[in-house]
């Protein structure tokens, strides 16, 4: 019975948690009703995987209306991939956060915080799971507004600059969409998203449906901080609490990412968008320039939570230039990227958290002789960091496999030089933080830091684990993977 | 994952060095001696064929292939770990050693390697720990050449990896085989194997980087990343002609560097490249005679290159002195160093009666049987050259010359212990051709002392010893610095980057300024609104986001409709 209803559970549970954790007030109450909803968000998210890949897409008519007139869930392969990268992550982050919140953010707000993170991970999950293009904003604007709040709550007061700058840019995102869905609407009539997929062929070639493409294109690539439109994206990052930028930088782009699929793959059927309109050279050019300026840019900078929000931009390019080749290959490997960036740059994020937490500060110049103070936190951050710059054995190395083979594929080889290239450039940006930690003698007088405590070491090193685990033993992921980019690229919803 | 128990050689050496810091005292030094020993039964317990798989990808790995070729480089690089670890013992860095035993471990990896995938692992731990040798003896200048020396081989590694994908993606498998350098994938490959041969135009690392490394870790040094890129070519790339004239340049290349050097160390490392020239020469040739050749002298060039390098690394821990203006009679109080370095001399002359002629000699046959009569000029003629620089010039001003007035005692036992044991290999290997050619890939029928082959090579020694001693007050030494090809990217290039950035960044910002003034009139109602007038750091940059916003909006709507 309860089966039946997963789709639902998976987005009315953490809704309904949100108002509970401000009524326990209490930070503990709240942390703990936090961490049980997230574990059970993850289990959902699984069981609803397994039944995917056992049975298809999986719908659910909200309230029992039908689908083209009521809002539904459909769960196939790719949404019920990212609804686990979500949930994991989400499950994963939590008993991180308990002393690291406690660090960073008044005991007064602490509940706040909790249920603004819930509202989060409603959101990103609604818009996972939505089968309805409006639907899809208003989860959208969910995460969003409470991203923003979350990203606010940082210990600098520069945070709230940054958040304001984020929620200006993102609501003109938002407002983009929206504008892009209307004209679809327009047009069709509908805002199912099968719907949709199917009536659009007769219209495709009108002036307004182009319009809306346009508009869409536009709005999500401000969403997920494609090059040029990342400029909200470094300063986010850098000032939001250690949590909420690991939470983020694993979830929100990528489910931004997903949207971007979904409106190309599903909507508009994908590979006719592609040949047609130039779209997969528009979108492979930023992503390369994103990939090479990303990392050029993170080489500079000398606080390593800026580095690393860079080195996202960059990262960000890798997944949307697996998109744009719209073949199985570059998709998969897109897709599976997505996954992979989010473990390591999660377990990056976590690592700079404990650093912060026991130095109060992620400045390159304050981490010298960390390697020696803090071995396990900085040993955690060289592996993800090999992982990000894609070392055999690693999940980076499974993504940068199969974004070179998709471009040689199509016998471009400058952008398979072009993602090696960068990928050298995340060398030197990781190297200059092993080398400052390891090599640098730490500063005289003061107290010596200690390691993290096991609360935030135990999640950190489960995703470095994961993310050397799923770099031996890939083939599981890429099985989901593939077989979703197979699914998008059949053209049916 | 694995498909059947046979453990893999490369992993003790790579297991154990990482386990050697947690050792002290006598459990370190045997663990150092013991582990290459270990690694050679290993290596000799393998039956021919894979006897190790795994499931990476959609792929099946070929973690441990064994035939005569690999056995061959596992076990010589294994000696070498031994030999190379005995003269080690009183190193007391111990993350040296550590990493020597890794990067040791790695090279028997790639010589066992089945599949490019495997291949490509072990080739990067290999520059990983190399680096760390070199790094380790923990000097500026040590670290700097080793972040130039890694520079280069992850460049190496970026080309050899997009030449495996895309060898992978055009022939469908990742079996590592004999290929010739046709379709880009295969260039991009031999490209990425010949920068770790020291090929020009990047050979500049290697002499760059090996003698700043500690009296030791050169010795490694020596063995492994080239001779790993011998390998390599010559499982991958037989008989591919680029190949002789790459090796004949090399050959000439270190022969003139090496000439105009005064660190005794950088000369061995110059005569390095000489020596993988005269290797890459002969696989170029591609005849078995050659290959053998090329096999056998890898084999040999190891032994004596460590040789010499052991015999400079004496004299370097007991005078602390590397230059050779600096250095002179030392034979009066290191007889034992003075004899073991001539013989390394004579071993790579490849005078008559050391391991030398019976290698090298080879690899002239098979330009001979192959008509090749301007290579086996090269040849003959770097051989002369060898001798100038390597035979006579070293061990000339190292040992005897002017008396510097150092009266230094040969070194610690240990070290005593390792370069007798290389003379006598040297030696052994000279008289007695037999045990090496049996192990070679091919089979051999060739005798290496015939009287007009003796006889032209000791004609040929003399008259360049001869020319040496005539030109001696040419030859002396001073303290200059030679420029290298590596000018070209440690100034040229980082002036012709700056330059570039200086400019692009100039270029950008007026074309982003023009393009606002621009598109200003068009969306000028957006733009005074988030422009640069709002004189906070924010607005500027809401603004310019908007900017991009709308730009990209009407990019792709005239795209789109047009």
């Amino acid at each position: 019975m309860i089966a039946a209803h997963l789709p639902a559970l998976q987005v009315v549970v953490p809704l309904m948690a949100a108002p509970l954790c401000v009524l326990l007030r209490r930070p503990a109450l709240a942390w703990a009703l936090t961490l049980a909803v997230s574990w059970v968000v993850l289990a959902i998210a699984v069981l609803l995987l397994l039944q995917v890949l056992e049975t298809g897409p999986v719908t659910y008519p909200l309230g029992n209306w039908a689908a083209p007139w009521g809002i539904e869930y459909r769960v196939d392969m790719v949404g019920a991939f990212v609804l686990v990268i979500v949930a994991a992550i989400g499950a994963v982050v939590t008993p991180f956060a308990r002393r690291s919140v406690e660090h960073e953010i008044p005991r007064d707000r602490i509940y706040l915080f909790y249920a603004m993170y819930l509202l989060c991970l409603t959101g990103l999950l609604g818009i996972a799971i939505t089968g309805d293009a409006f639907n899809l904003f208003v989860f959208l604007e969910i995460s969003s507004l409470s991203s923003y709040v979350l990203i606010g709550l940082g210990k600098e007061r520069r945070a709230l600059t940054a958040a304001y700058r984020y929620l200006i840019m993102g609501t003109l995102g938002a407002t983009f969409y929206l504008i892009g869905v209307a004209m679809m609407y327009m047009m069709t009539g509908t805002l199912n998203m099968a719907d949709l997929a199917t009536l659009m062929p007769a219209v495709a070639d009108t002036r307004t449906i182009l319009v809306a493409l346009a508009f869409l294109t536009v709005g999500i690539s401000l969403k997920l901080a494609l090059f040029p439109l990342h400029l909200w994206l470094p300063n986010a990052y850098t000032y939001a609490p250690s949590v909420v930028t690991a939470f983020l930088a694993a979830t929100g782009t990528k489910v931004a990412v997903y949207v971007l699929i979904r409106i190309f793959f599903t909507i508009f059927g994908g590979v006719e968008v592609f040949r047609i309109n130039l779209i997969g050279d528009v979108l492979m050019g930023l992503a390369i320039l994103a990939m090479v300026s990303g990392s050029a840019v993170a080489i500079y900078q000398n606080n390593v939570k800026r580095m690393l929000a860079y080195s996202s931009v960059a990262q960000i390019g890798y997944m949307v230039l697996g998109v744009s080749f719209a073949t199985v290959t570059g998709l998969t490997g897109g897709i599976v990227h997505l996954f992979n960036h989010a473990l390591i740059k999660c377990a990056l994020f976590m690592a700079l958290g404990c650093v912060f937490l026991r130095i109060g500060s992620v400045n390159i110049g304050d981490m010298a002789g960390l390697g020696r103070r803090m071995p396990v936190t900085m040993a955690s951050f060289v592996v993800s960091g090999l992982s990000l710059i894609g070392v055999p054995l690693t999940v980076g190395f499974v993504s940068k496999w199969y974004l070179i083979q998709a471009a040689l594929e199509k016998g471009w080889w400058p952008i398979a030089v072009l993602v090696l290239f960068s990928s050298l450039l995340a060398v030197i940006y990781i190297w200059r933080v092993v080398e400052v930690a390891y090599f640098r003698p730490a500063p005289e007088g003061g107290p010596a830091p200690a390691e993290a405590p096991l609360s935030m070491l135990v999640p950190m090193w489960l995703l470095t684990g994961a993310s050397v685990y799923f770099g031996i033993d890939a083939t599981r992921t890429l099985e989901v993977a593939g077989g979703a980019a197979a699914f998008l690229l059949k053209g049916t919803p | 994952m694995t498909a059947s128990s046979a453990f893999p050689p490369a992993l003790v050496l790579i297991l154990g060095g990482l386990l050697l810091p947690l050792l002290r005292g006598y459990a370190r030094s045997i663990a150092i001696l013991a582990l290459p020993l270990l690694t050679v039964w290993l290596v000799w317990q393998l039956p021919d064929g894979v006897s190790l798989s795994a499931r990476f990808l959609e792929y099946r790995l070929e973690v441990v292939k064994a035939d005569a070729l690999g056995r061959l480089f596992a076990t010589i690089f294994a000696i070498m770990a031994f030999a190379g670890g005995l003269f080690a013992l009183n190193q007391p860095r111990v993350a040296e050693l550590a990493a020597a035993s890794v990067y040791a471990g790695s090279a028997v990896g790639v010589a066992l390697a089945g599949d490019l995938i495997t291949l490509f692992v072990f080739w990067e731990i290999m520059a990983i720990t190399s680096t760390l040798v070199v790094w380790s003896r923990g000097s500026e200048n040590s670290y700097r050449a080793s972040m130039r020396y890694l520079q280069v081989h992850l460049f190496g590694g970026v080309l050899l990896m997009a030449g495996i994908v895309a060898q992978v993606t055009d022939t469908g498998t990742i079996a590592f085989t004999a290929m010739t350098p046709s379709t880009p994938g295969t260039w991009l490959m031999l490209a990425g194997f010949l920068i770790n041969a020291g090929a020009p135009p990047l050979s500049a690392w290697l002499p760059d980087a090996y003698p700043e490394a500690s009296y030791s870790g050169t010795v490694f040094l020596s063995a492994f990343t080239t001779k790993a890129a011998v390998y390599v070519l010559l499982r991958g790339f037989p008989g591919a002609e680029i190949l002789i004239y790459v090796g004949l340049y090399m050959m000439l290349y270190g022969i003139v560097y090496a000439l105009l050097e005064n660190d005794m160390r950088r000369i061995l490392a110059y005569s390095i490249v000489n020596q993988v020239g005269f290797m890459v020469t002969g696989i170029g040739i591609g005849t078995e005679m050659a290959l053998n050749g090329a096999a056998a002298h890898a084999f040999t060039h190891i032994i004596y290159k460590a040789l010499l390098l052991m015999s400079a690394g004496s004299v370097l821990y007991m005078t602390g002195k590397r230059k050779c203006s600096d250095l002179g009679g030392l034979f009066q109080s290191m007889p034992l160093t003075t004899a073991c370095g001539i013989i390394g001399a004579l071993s790579i002359s490849s005078f008559p009666l050391t391991s030398g002629f019976i290698s090298k000699s080879m690899i002239s046959q098979g330009a001979v049987d192959e008509q090749l009569a301007v290579a086996w000029f090269l040849l003959a003629a770097g051989t002369a050259g060898v001798f100038l620089h390597a035979g006579i010039k070293f061990p000339w001003f190292v040992f005897f010359q002017k008396d510097s007035g150092l009266r230094p005692p040969d070194p610690p036992l240990n070290m005593r212990l390792a370069m007798v044991l290389f003379s006598i290999l040297c030696i052994g290997l000279g008289v007695w051709p037999q045990p090496l050619y049996a192990l070679l890939p091919y089979p051999v029928e060739y005798a290496p002392y015939t009287v007009p082959h003796v006889v032209n090579m000791l004609q040929l020694l003399l008259f360049s010893g001869l020319a040496f001693f005539t030109m001696l007050p040419l030859m002396r030494r001073t303290l200059t610095i030679t420029l290298d090809f590596d000018w070209f990217y440690r100034t040229l290039g980082k002036w012709v980057l700056d330059r570039a950035a200086t400019l692009t960044g100039k270029a950008l910002r007026r074309a982003e300024t023009e393009a606002r003034t621009w598109i200003g009139v068009l969306i000028g109602f957006v733009f005074r609104h988030h422009g640069p007038e709002g004189a906070l750091a924010r607005s500027v940059q809401a603004g310019s986001m908007v900017f991009w916003m709308i730009v990209l909006l009407g990019a792709y709507l005239v795209l789109y409709l047009v």
